[in-house]
């Protein structure tokens, strides 16, 4: 039911584990719905010189983790923050379609640290633009 | 990794065909395949064999053999049983009692039917997973017409107390179906002690092959057709035989009730070795059903901090096959109906793990599993937040 890719990624995850002092952390997910991930970012000169996470839930919540750490890895906070979960979904080589919330939650995970970065800098935390719920609102744990 | 060889412990799902079972069949694809409505000599070889199969699984149920039908698998037995029921004492009353941990078959059954007019009652159960006979005698109205409660679960391995249920079924004059698909060979069963009117069965759950069940009727039992058409069966169940199917059935139920003590005593030695180890192992564990009345291959099992999926996944790539009752490989978002009724929260129920053991293991296969299984959950834990949000040491907090 896995690409090569998702399974590669779950079973080899990069990035595991945590970063002393982040700059940024976002924790996305609730247990009651299966799946928590959390993103720690080391960020200098506003560019991510290193992405960790840990995550709770299945398969394909843990490759979508490594995957979106590396993707960020070295990119400006600003092209950090343009990085999709289809975009994650695509370079895993697709994720079944009851799935795709655990690459929702990968973005999301990235764009709360990013915020969490940017408040405790004192700026503007960057707005949401587009809610992924619409389309997969019967993928979405209502808890 | 990788796996040198399979380690199958999903008896529940599903069983391999038994070799002795798969040559009995052989025949009545290739030469005895003349249909059993048909005159002619080659025919009448395909109407015995299904007289014999049905004489095999009457025995092993304690039931007469124009008692069963023959059907495909146990969820048209189920279906039948209930659907047929229902319809037939509609004019007795609308009422149907089941409990909340019954298979999907049922389930969904009693849904349907609650669409077209009918009064389901779903009774709860207790941390085991136990149906309390008083709580059913309570749930008993003038207009409940079926109770269906299934003889062990699927998922826990809870064994419920059927005799008892059927007692006060019968005492209130309500029919009593059991759907014992997981029971077979497990559970020595007669239907007239424990007061049994309807029963479901299905093959490929003691190593038959799949697409083959049964459903014992008591005679007198007033049951409307489900599949309408030919005469088969009796004039309850039309279609061609399955002959091959049926002949297979009715070889492995003969076998595998002819020495349950003993199949089971060797089947409990194995589980019960595997369920010690985990437990001792393996910190932040549950054991999910009940420590004793439980099916002798059923192991579930909770750790909590951590999916299933993720360990089905890591489990196959060292070649153990299991399952699990997370919301995350059943194309639902909720976990385990079962777990959930236990009263186990939803968080836990994610981290549900089912091995069940049967006839395909060894003791060699327990080693494995317990040399493995730590290693996973460990590995797995060490990239959960909530296992460092908890402590090694402390409680669970999730």
């Amino acid at each position: 039911m896995y690409s090569d890719k998702v399974m590669d990624h779950f079973k080899n995850p990069r990035n595991v584990g945590e970063i002393d002092n982040a700059d940024g952390i976002g924790e996305v997910g609730n247990p009651v719905c299966g799946d928590i991930m959390k993103i720690f970012l080391k960020i200098e000169n506003n560019v991510i010189t290193d992405a960790k996470f840990k995550t709770f839930g299945c398969g394909a919540a843990i490759a979508s983790s490594s995957m979106a750490t590396e993707l960020v890895r070295g990119k400006t906070l600003e092209e950090a923050w343009e990085v999709s979960n289809m975009a994650v979904a695509e370079a895993l080589e697709g994720l079944p379609p009851i799935k795709m919330h655990c690459s929702v939650l990968a973005e999301e995970g990235i764009h709360k640290a990013i915020n969490d970065y940017r408040v405790k800098k004192g700026l503007e935390p960057w707005v949401e633009k587009n809610l992924h719920s619409h389309e997969h609102e019967d993928m979405t744990c209502q808890h | 990794m990788g796996a040198q060889r399979t380690i199958y412990m999903d008896h529940s799902a599903t069983t391999f065909v038994k070799p002795e079972v798969a040559n009995a069949m052989i025949p009545y694809f290739t030469e005895h395949f003349g249909n059993p409505s048909s005159i002619y000599s080659i025919a009448r070889e395909s109407k015995k064999a299904i007289d014999v199969a049905r004489v095999q699984t009457a025995k092993a149920l304690g039931a007469d053999p124009d008692e069963i039908y023959f059907t495909s698998g146990g969820s048209e037995s189920d279906n039948w049983a209930i659907k047929g029921v229902a319809f037939a004492n509609r004019k007795r009353g609308n009422h149907i009692i089941t409990s909340q941990i019954e298979h999907h078959a049922v389930l969904h059954t009693c849904q349907y039917l609650e669409k077209e007019g009918f009064e389901i009652t779903y009774l709860p159960v207790d941390q085991y997973g136990l149906v309390d006979p008083a709580v059913l005698e309570k749930a008993i109205t003038e207009k409940t017409i079926l109770i269906t409660i299934m003889y062990a679960n699927n998922e826990i391995g809870t064994i419920e107390p059927i005799a008892e249920l059927g007692a006060i079924a019968r005492k209130h004059k309500v029919y009593f179906h059991t759907d014992a698909v997981q029971a077979i060979g497990s559970i020595p069963i007669d239907v007239k002690a424990q007061n049994i009117d309807l029963l479901s069965l299905s093959a490929h759950k003691f190593y038959g092959p799949k697409g083959t069940g049964a459903l014992y009727i008591k005679k007198g039992v007033r049951i409307d057709n489900l599949i309408h058409g030919g005469g088969q069966e009796r004039r309850r169940r039309a279609g061609t035989e399955n002959i091959a199917g049926i002949v297979g059935l009715g070889k492995a139920i003969e076998m595998a009730t002819a020495d349950i003590p003993g199949h089971a005593a060797k089947i409990r030695a194995m589980r019960d070795r595997l369920i010690k180890g985990v437990l001792a192992t393996i910190s932040h564990t549950r054991l999910n059903g009940h420590p004793e009345k439980r099916l002798v291959g059923n192991f579930n099992v909770s750790f909590e901090f951590i999916e299933g999926e993720s360990m089905l996944l890591w489990l196959d790539d060292e070649g153990i096959c299991a399952s699990t009752g997370s919301a995350c490989t059943s194309g639902s978002l909720e976990p385990s109906h079962v777990l959930l009724a236990t009263g186990l929260p939803v968080e836990i129920s994610h981290g549900s793990l089912r091995l069940t053991l049967g006839d395909a293991n060894t003791e060699k296969d327990v080693d494995v599993v317990l040399e493995v299984l730590p290693k996973v959950v460990k590995k797995l834990r060490d990239m959960s937040p909530l296992f460092v949000k908890s402590g090694k040491e402390g409680g669970s907090n999730v």
